[in-house]
């Protein structure tokens, strides 16, 4: 093994270096200070740029030979478009056209369209992917396949690692629903409009190479410029970018399920008793049908009580709109847009803002939105009874998530994971989880639909809800009540062998993922 | 050829349950292989358990495939013990899991207790099961009628006993809706003596089937030395059973409430059921009189249009103005709605409460009349205004102390 196993502050035994790198170990929230200078791209100089400002290439291949694709590079890309992405497949159909080996594919999250990376991570095009690993391809690391190990980072983490100079991207490929010829573009218009491009934005500012693909090129100026075409090399427009119908997620309906809305309610009962939900407050629900949910209740009681929000984080759906637009919420400060809604809304709403990892998440600058807000909705695969919680993994160890902006919105004011008790006979309350991806002192509340548990240390928290008549329990108690029910579950099976290492938002490691036996 | 026998539900849509493949000849000892979507964490403790059942059922020999979609070891068991009997149809021998607060044991029901809400869960579907209680409706039924397959009745019968068995209820009533007689005589064989507390007679026409429910019912009390009550609600679904309404309330002491059931009775009466519903008024009313005159709780018919949630408040409140005290639910999320509307208003706790002091004080004072400012009480009314104050105090609208309150 190339690496040693060090045991973290959290007490977890995790690789000392990834991919022949050295990291640093886990100490504990805030512990971690960095010094140092951060990353600095290489100077460019506008005598090698063409005075028209038209960047333009022939096509796709074109760019990345021109940005000197190579074995060994880093190559990213961004998940804007979700499951309707078809960029990142031919870029590496590309580079195995041309015999290239070795790539690191840095993507900021992966979908299940993705599954075709496979062939190229089987035949050595891609060495490992540093990025979000969900349904096949978590399915792939975790069994040990892929013959570097995979890195998980948060949004905000993913910001910070190229910052920090952590990750060297070589080149990046941003899917631009509209873009000019001299690489201004936006996700507000066209076809494949996806809203903002926030995630691209680290790329474009420290990459070597970047090179901008639109389906629908506009004349110089694209306003407003999310991505600045000062930092960009090459243009290329394609017949499509993106599959519309897909980016959409599928996460974004309410749920139907009664236990998923008794849990939405209690969530939004407990933020109301617990004195959150006042004129002036702020909180962030984002995709997925428990959270949805919980802003529909919030909003049917801002109504009622004639509450106004300052803000609302998104990722921005209808139900996030309509609030803005019925003036319960004062902005939309938007990390990603999940539909189409979101998009008119942040076209047209001078009030609906795009912000991006380094505004929202990220943890090595002077200071990120996400700790002022009130109150966040996460949701996790597991939670132990030290209130760590886990989002990558399930409890029989594979790899099936991908941190998103989770880790980083744990700093809010007050955390809510509101969870069933289990799924599918599979207790959610464990003695210990399977992977840690963020620590218990961030994670205030617990909500299932079996009771609330509140983290002791919120000491002001479990004193403003003394006396309502929210069913308020230990967590341990809940956790016995479902091991009756579902039967104490036996521990999986698991190699030593670290496949992913899950970092923290400040780069530390804390924790690995186990190939499956 | 070797024959072949299964039980319960597989595929990519199925959740909670289980799919049993039993070969009774597949082998000289019993030969037990599990694939399941929690192997990891639960397939060691899913062979045990099939091990233990089987042995309880007196099988030692031949294969057993177990395909688990992350079924609860309630339904495991059911699913084994249905394959079991489809092979073997004179097996005697059971495997009843344990009770889920066995320091507790049976309990019956209070008679009177509350009964707004209850809530239909298919007997055959477990998944439903488990959380039902969660949503605090006042009654869960295991429905072993309408909602099962006629060739699954065996098999949700088994499946709804370990239920009754096995979970928590959370406090909702336990409730049973048998199959027309005679085949709901069967079912009482599966389900008397294990924790059940309420059997649901459906399309009921005369007293003969509340008598003879009420027969087997004590014959099998008495072969299994079970003590507490089970209560009885008869559904009145047909012209037949609207006329009858009152001998059939009045069939058996067992009787706690009457119950309308408007799908079948707006087709016995060659009717359309229209969302106003004035085709079945006359039979809720007198439904509501017969049960009142023989002092059972009258019970509304369901709201089936689960999407619509001012329409079932309306229909709530309706039904409580002509009289019922609860409602059928289909859904979880109609229950909140449904207790809520069925509790007295604040206005009507109010003037309850004026009554019951005046009431208290006109005995106190030994005086036969009870008066209000200048306004006689009468008893009726009186009755009326002690169950809403009953309500009010047992649902926490009012506190213990609400005389220091009044002024």
């Amino acid at each position: 093994m190339s690496y040693q196993l060090i045991e973290n502050a959290l007490g977890k035994m995790v690789p000392s270096h990834i991919n022949g790198q050295e990291v640093v170990p886990y100490q504990g929230v805030g512990k971690y200070h960095p010094s140092g200078q951060k990353a600095a791209p290489a100077i460019s100089s506008c005598a090698n740029y063409p005075s028209s400002g038209d960047k333009t290439v022939a096509n796709l291949k074109t760019a990345l030979l021109k940005a000197g694709l190579r074995n060994g590079m880093t190559i990213s890309t961004h998940h804007h478009f979700r499951d309707g992405d078809l960029l990142a497949n031919q870029i590496f159909d590309i580079a195995a056209e041309e015999g290239v080996k070795d790539l690191v594919w840095f993507p900021s999250a992966s979908f299940p369209c993705h599954s075709k990376m496979i062939r190229h991570l089987e035949s050595g095009v891609i060495h490992h992917i540093e990025g979000s690993m969900n349904g096949p391809l978590g399915e792939f690391v975790t069994a040990g396949k892929m013959k570097g190990m995979a890195v998980l980072r948060s949004h905000g983490g993913r910001y910070q690692a190229i910052q920090d100079g952590e990750v060297h991207v070589d080149i990046s490929v941003i899917a631009a629903p509209t873009a000019d010829p001299f690489g201004n573009a936006n996700g507000l218009r066209g076809p494949s409009a996806c809203g903002l491009l926030g995630f691209a934005l680290a790329d474009s500012q420290y990459a070597d190479k970047v090179i901008v693909v639109s389906d629908n090129l506009v004349p110089f100026p694209c306003h407003p410029w999310q991505i600045q075409g000062n930092y960009v090399d090459y243009v290329v427009s394609v017949e499509q970018v993106g599959d519309p119908s897909k980016i959409v997620s599928g996460t974004t309906q309410i749920t139907k399920s009664p236990d998923r809305l008794l849990i939405a309610e209690l969530a939004t009962r407990f933020a109301i008793e617990a004195g959150i939900v006042q004129d002036g407050f702020s909180f962030q629900a984002g995709a997925g049908g428990t959270s949805l949910a919980f802003a529909i209740f919030l909003e049917k009681f801002m109504e009622e009580n004639q509450i106004r929000a300052r803000f609302v984080r998104g990722g921005s759906t209808q139900y996030l709109v309509k609030m803005l637009e019925k003036g319960l919420t004062d902005y939309i400060l938007d990390g990603q847009t999940f539909d189409l809604e979101g998009v008119r809304s942040m076209r047209e709403h001078p009030c609906h803002v795009d912000t991006s990892p380094f505004t929202s998440y990220n943890y090595h600058g002077k200071g990120n939105f996400a700790s002022l807000i009130d109150v966040v909705i996460l949701g996790a695969t597991e939670v132990d009874l030290n209130f760590n919680a886990n989002v990558v993994t399930h409890s029989d160890g594979k790899l099936l998530h991908g941190l998103g902006g989770w880790q980083n919105c744990l700093f809010s004011k007050c955390t809510i994971l509101p969870i069933p008790s289990f799924r599918d006979r599979l207790p959610v309350i464990r003695d210990q989880v399977t992977t840690v991806c963020g620590p218990g002192e961030l994670i205030d509340v617990i909500i299932t639909e079996r009771g609330i548990a509140i983290n002791p240390l919120r000491e002001d928290l479990i004193a403003k809800t003394k006396g309502s008549n929210l069913p308020i329990r230990p967590l341990e108690d809940i956790k016995e009540e479902v091991d009756k029910l579902c039967g104490k579950p036996d521990l999986p099976v698991l190699d030593e062998e670290v496949v992913a290492a899950i970092k923290w938002v400040d780069g530390t490691v804390i924790d690995a993922v186990r190939k499956l036996k | 050829m070797t024959k072949v026998f299964h039980a319960g539900k597989k595929g990519e849509s199925v959740r909670s349950d289980c799919f049993i493949t039993f070969c009774p000849e597949g082998s000289e000892i019993i030969d037990i292989k599990v694939t399941s979507k929690v192997e990891a964490l639960y397939g060691r403790q899913i062979l045990e358990l099939a091990r233990e059942t089987l042995m309880e059922l007196n099988i030692t020999r031949g294969s057993v495939l177990i395909e688990d979609s992350g079924a609860l070891p309630f339904t495991l068991m059911a699913r084994l013990e249905c394959a079991v009997r489809r092979a073997f149809p004179s097996q005697k021998a059971v495997s009843l899991p344990k009770l889920f607060e066995e320091e507790k044991g049976f309990a019956s029901s209070r008679q009177d207790r509350l009964r707004r809400s209850r809530l239909y869960l298919p007997g055959n579907e477990p998944k439903f099961f488990v959380n039902a209680g969660l949503h605090q409706p006042d009654a869960i039924i295991l429905d072993l009628e309408d909602s099962v397959a006629p060739e699954e009745k065996d098999a949700a019968r088994i499946l709804v006993r370990n239920a009754l068995r096995s979970l928590n209820f959370y406090g909702a009533e336990r409730m049973v809706r048998i199959n027309q007689l005679p085949l709901g005589i069967r079912d009482l064989e599966f389900i008397i003596g294990h924790n059940v507390q309420l059997i649901l007679i459906p399309k009921c026409e005369d007293k003969e089937q509340i008598i003879e429910v009420e027969k087997k019912i004590a014959e099998l009390k008495h072969e299994r030395k079970v003590e507490e009550d089970v209560w009885l609600m008869p559904i009145i679904e047909s012209a037949l059973g609207v006329i009858n309404a009152y001998e059939i309330a009045k069939a058996s002491s067992l009787n706690v409430a009457l119950a309308v059931g408007l799908e079948d009775f707006t087709a016995d009466i060659g009717a359309e059921r229209t969302t106003e519903g004035k085709e079945s008024l006359g039979a809720r009313q007198a439904v509501v009189i017969a049960a009142r005159a023989a002092q059972l709780q009258p019970i509304d018919t369901v709201y089936s249009d689960v999407a619509n949630m001012e329409k079932l408040q309306e229909s709530s409140l309706e039904a409580k103005a002509l009289g019922f005290d609860g409602k059928g639910c289909i859904h979880p999320r109609q229950i909140s709605i449904i207790n809520e509307a069925f509790l007295p208003k604040k206005s009507e706790i109010d003037k309850a409460q004026k009554i019951v002091m005046a009431f208290e004080e006109a005995k106190s004072q030994g005086l036969g009349v009870v008066s209000l400012g200048s306004k006689m009480i009468d008893l009726p009314v009186v009755k009326r205004a002690l169950r809403a104050v009953d309500l009010a105090l047992s649902t926490g609208k009012i506190k213990e102390n609400w005389r220091e309150e009044i002024v």
